[in-house]
């Protein structure tokens, strides 16, 4: 085991470093956790030894409730032991009573004493949850260090893709791809959305772990405590190239936050909408990325996903349905999706896959001219993982399916 | 041909979607098609397709129908654990810029097909097949309410269990993970076949779910016999009633959501899609609403078997019996208002987050009362260590750690750290192993002499349970440190070395579980060979209390000449205490529901229908489920559907059983 773990593992420093910074409550916290922890010594438990406020606090409960719960399991299972040894049929001594089958005393004692853990289980749940809701802005950034008011919180728009991570810097006009960065006790805002499926955002040594899902926006708030650079990656299955959407995540000091900055500004490539539709392709084992200046709108756009010119952006189409929407008419809004993403393939039976047309964005003033600029991928053959053949079935399309021409749909 | 006309035929089947450029699935499929065909020969030979079909492929008799789910069941669990040892093994080799073995096409249909076959063909099976042997025998009745629907129910399982196995050659499988969460499930990310084979396996081996559990629900509340009221019910039945309210009050809602599934996929509409108004967190609400019910659907029974098999083995009364009722219907009630806390992590809000995860967290109380329960029965007990009470305790210490880490899954911001790593991975095995697997097996050891006249060899028996219990705590505590470490599930390579030693230590635990599966089919092998010396001719090897044991075993085709009538909770504990005499003279000819083949075709017609509309050869569906229609219609005028069983036959049953036991004496 020396052997495997003396290879080169990046973390493993940081990992004294923060044993000893814990409060002294939380070291009594880990005592009870230390035979394991000896046992074990040499792996990284970020999840119980973490470097951010917020996963400080969510460890602290997984230990806290932890201790309350094992208040009975210990119990419980030392009387199954118990009962199963002193109760065995070769040991005549002990006392048979093949008719006793109610207690009440019993019966309150095992309904009550789990409704009691649960009861105080239950309030710390509650406060928890709100205390620790990812959309709840930082209270402080450490347990004795309140927020610094003079800085304004780090803000980062997170974007996962298939299969990696863009981060956008809106305040610093940078973006980067699996590489994110932020200095120390600043906290940091992320606002969080994907391109294509469902992906989780997690950095165990920073803060609990929320989806990225597209077209919709989830939040989280954090902050880091301790330089270093921490593992993040996606927590949630999406593809084949999964396994290899992992970033790294640097805690750094605020002249080492500057310098990075620097770095991604002259880098000098520029993340416009035309360069994120490249961007987003499926790829796998993606290396770090720089983007000096990025379109201050990119990340609406994605959110809404209109990145291409002449597609309705969700947000339009949710302020025209607030207003009552556009009725049968709406349907004529519609044009022929010749791509969407990578696989938007028509299904067997439906309608040929269409797109709701953007009636009027500043980049199509008049909606004109929509359905020739979105254009096919050249290769839009189905996807399969790293170094396979793809089959060669082509996805039926339904109109030469039934050997007959169906009616085109005539807007 | 014209391509048109291929397709028009083959829909999208082509000799290109025959897995050829996979060793792994070719050399599986050299040795399935192997031993098929040298177990197709041997039936052949062995002149047994007539038996077969006449005395179990046909037959209504829930006894039978009950070992053929187990044995579906025990089948099934092959597959799946060979899923488990290619997981165990590629996560074990993946390091170091190894790729492993598996490529991602490969690996992700492997731990996709494991969830699905262990929790629908292996948990579901053997939970259903338990039930539908016990429970009639337990509540004093002749067979279930609906017996030709029960046979129907059986094959429809056994249908979608086939569409799963071929999946494994023709074509592929999902590559979603086990519930196929949109939009990688839409047609947009997974265009390919393997969705569809999950969909529509689904969808037929649930129509059989569903309609066992309508039957089993029509059998317990209305064929109890006469003294048996429902505060007299066996922990067991009251377990199988409430597992089948469970089963026909959530899987609709799976129905339906494959069902909005598929039209998404095959019509183009945009229920789950990103756009269009279309809405991926419904579907993962929606699968979740059936898929927590679920779990307690599984553990249930379970928890019903070791209730059972505690009071037997402990020579007691099961302590509290009114209050383990009350647990098991709080359970069934409660296990509806959890399902948000398999994803506290998608943004819901605090107040919603904290509501489900204290509701989770109300249903350790219960489960917590019957843990004691079962305490308080071995106490001051006389406790036989025979093989289901071995199981009973290994589930007793097991399951608390489960419930454990369970209910520190249910505390959210404990969650968004621990939410998909294999720390939850550790927990759910920890949990339904724990649980139901150890329940299944405690329940097949405690009634296959009931079944077939024999006891299972205890030797075979206890190497395996060594081997299964060893193997399980091996390979999954493992996998908890790991989700302390932040490793998360699914993933098929690693860069971290330092994580490999966890991984290895899973692999070997997987192993010595692999030893216990095969231990246990050697225990079925000896056991069978030695069944004369095992041979039990009281019905009542184990000293036991209900009333399944007052028949013979095997039980006759009637299960009771006449119907037991009941006093007391344990009614056969009680007939046995009060001096029951068997009746020897005054039987009456019996009424029994016929044999018929209309389930078995029906059902076949159905996988038909699925492999059509997977593979889009749409004539293949349209003409079965014209089929299908006319059968089912064919069937209504069969008039010959019951047959009495003459007064001479049960004499002659009666007779053999009375001088055997007078032999045993």
């Amino acid at each position: 085991m020396s052997g495997l773990l003396r290879r080169s593992y990046p973390l493993a420093p940081q990992r004294k470093l923060i044993l000893i910074r814990l409060g002294p409550v939380s070291r009594l916290k880990i005592l009870a956790l230390l035979p394991l922890a000896v046992a074990l010594s040499g792996c990284n438990y970020v999840v119980l030894a973490p470097a951010g406020d917020i996963a400080a606090q969510q460890r602290d409960l997984v230990i806290i409730s932890t201790v309350l719960m094992l208040l009975i399991v210990v119990p419980v299972m030392a009387l199954t032991v118990l009962f199963a040894w002193r109760y065995r049929q070769s040991n005549s001594s002990a006392r048979y009573e093949p008719d006793w089958d109610h207690s009440t005393k019993l019966e309150l004692v095992i309904w009550s004493a789990p409704l009691l853990i649960i009861v105080c289980l239950g309030a710390l749940t509650w406060m928890g949850t709100h205390l620790l809701d990812p959309y709840r802005t930082l209270g402080r950034v450490h347990a004795d260090r309140a927020i610094d008011q003079s800085k304004a919180p780090l803000e980062v728009d997170v974007v996962a893709l298939d299969w990696k991570w863009l981060f956008i810097y809106p305040d610093y006009g940078i973006a980067t791809v699996n590489d994110l960065a932020a200095p120390v006790d600043r906290p940091i805002n992320f606002r969080i959305t994907a391109s294509s499926v469902m992906n989780s955002f997690y950095i165990p040594a920073l803060a609990g772990q929320i989806y990225a899902m597209p077209g919709m926006e989830t939040k989280l708030h954090a902050v880091v405590n301790h330089t270093g650079t921490y593992k993040g990656f996606s927590a949630n299955y999406s593809g084949a190239g999964f396994s290899g959407m992992h970033f790294n995540f640097q805690g750094l000091d605020d002249n080492g936050f500057d310098a990075w900055v620097a770095q991604a500004k002259s880098a000098g490539g520029s993340l416009g909408r035309s360069e994120y539709l490249q961007l987003e392709k499926p790829s796998e084992n993606e290396p770090v990325r720089r983007y000096g200046t990025v379109d201050t709108d990119l990340y609406r756009l994605i959110l809404n996903m209109c990145v291409e010119t002449g597609k309705m952006c969700q947000s339009e189409m949710m302020a025209i349905d607030a207003k009552g929407g556009l009725g049968h008419e709406g349907l004529n809004n519609t044009l022929p999706l010749s791509y969407d993403k990578y696989a938007r393939r028509g299904t067997a039976l439906g309608p040929e896959p269409s797109f709701v047309a953007g009636t009027c964005t500043p980049d199509a003033p008049q909606g004109a001219a929509t359905a020739a600029s979105i254009k096919a991928p050249l290769d839009t053959a189905p996807l399969v993982g790293a170094g396979l053949r793809r089959p060669t079935f082509a996805p039926l399309k339904s109109s030469s399916f039934f050997l007959g021409q169906r009616p085109k749909s005539d807007s | 041909m014209s391509p048109d006309l291929l397709k028009l035929i083959f829909g999208r089947l082509g000799i290109d979607s025959l897995p050829l450029h996979e060793p792994i699935l070719v050399g599986t499929f050299v040795m399935v098609a192997l031993g098929g065909t040298a177990l197709l020969a041997g039936l052949t030979y062995f002149r047994l397709w007539g038996y077969l079909w006449r005395e179990w492929f046909t037959t209504v008799d829930h006894k039978r129908i009950g070992i053929m789910y187990m044995i579906l069941g025990i089948v099934m669990l092959l597959r799946g654990f060979a899923d488990a040892l290619m997981m165990r093994a590629q996560q074990a080799l993946a390091f170091n810029g190894s790729e492993g073995f598996l490529p991602a096409h490969h690996y992700d249909q492997v731990f996709t097909a494991h969830g699905v076959i262990m929790i629908f063909f292996v948990a579901m099976p053997l939970v259903t097949g338990l039930m539908n042997y016990v429970v009639p025998l337990q509540i004093g009745a002749r067979d279930v309410s609906f017996p030709f629907l029960n046979n129907f129910s059986f094959w429809m399982t056994v249908g979608g269990a086939v569409l799963v196995m071929l999946s494994l050659f023709i074509g592929e499988f999902a590559r979603t993970g086990w519930l196929a969460y949109p939009p990688l499930s839409n047609i947009g990310y997974s265009p390919d076949v393997g969705v569809d084979y999950y969909i529509w396996a689904l969808q037929v081996a649930g129509v059989g779910t569903t309609l066992s559990g309508i039957n089993l629900i029509c059998t317990i509340v209305k064929l109890r016999c006469p003294g048996m009221t429902m505060m007299r019910m066996p922990v067991f039945t009251w377990t199988s009633l409430c597992t089948n309210i469970l089963i026909v009050a959530s899987f609709p809602v799976l129905t339906v959501v494959l069902a909005l599934l598929s039209l998404d996929r095959y019509v183009g509409t945009n229920f789950f899609t990103n756009d269009f108004g279309g809405s991926p967190m419904m579907y993962v609400n929606l699968i979740w609403i059936w898929g927590h019910p679920e779990v307690y659907i599984l553990v249930l029974p379970a928890f019903g078997i070791f209730s059972e098999v505690t009071s037997t083995f402990s020579g007691k009364r099961l302590f509290g019996y009114t209050s383990m009722v009350y647990a098991t219907v709080v359970i069934t009630i409660l296990s509806y208002l959890v399902w948000l806390h398999h994803f506290f992590t998608m943004g819901s809000g605090a107040s919603v987050n904290s509501f489900f995860g204290i509701t989770t967290m109300i249903i350790s109380i219960p489960t917590g009362a019957k843990m004691f329960n079962w305490l308080f029965t071995m106490y001051r007990g006389r406790i036989r260590y025979e093989l289901p009470m071995l199981w009973t305790i290994a589930f007793m210490l097991t399951f608390v750690l489960g419930g454990m880490t369970g209910v520190l899954l249910a505390v959210p911001p404990a969650d968004f750290v621990l939410h998909n790593s294999l720390f939850l991975i550790a927990h759910f095995h920890n949990v339904i192993i724990g649980g139901v697997v150890f329940g299944a097996f405690a329940g097949i050891n405690y009634w296959f002499p009931k079944a077939f006249g024999f006891r299972l060899d205890p030797f075979w028996g206890k190497l395996s349970f060594w081997f299964w219990v060893t193997g399980f705590y091996m390979a999954f505590m493992p996998l908890y440190v790991l989700g302390l470490m932040g490793v998360t599930r699914r993933l098929r390579v690693f860069d971290d070395p330092s994580l490999q030693i966890w991984f290895v230590i899973a692999a070997i635990g997987a192993g010595l579980v692999a030893l216990g599966i095969g231990c246990m089919l050697m225990q079925f092998a000896v056991s069978f060979l030695k069944r004369e010396q095992l041979k039990d001719v009281t019905g009542d090897p184990w000293d036991a209390r209900t009333l399944e044991w007052a028949t013979s075993s095997p039980p006759p085709d009637y299960n009771f000449a006449f119907t037991p009538v009941v006093h007391d909770n344990d009614a056969w504990w009680d007939m046995k205490k009060r001096g029951y005499q068997r009746p020897l003279i005054g039987f009456k000819s019996i009424h029994m529901p016929s044999s018929t083949g209309t389930g078995i075709i029906l059902a076949g017609f159905a996988t038909a229908m699925g492999f059509g509309l997977i593979w889009y050869i749409w004539w293949l569906s349209a003409a079965s489920f014209i089929a299908m229609l006319a059968v089912g219609i064919g069937h209504t005028f069969n008039y010959h559907r019951d047959f009495d069983i003459p007064a001479d036959d049960v004499i002659r049953t009666e007779d053999a059983r009375t001088k055997l036991l007078a032999g045993a004496k």
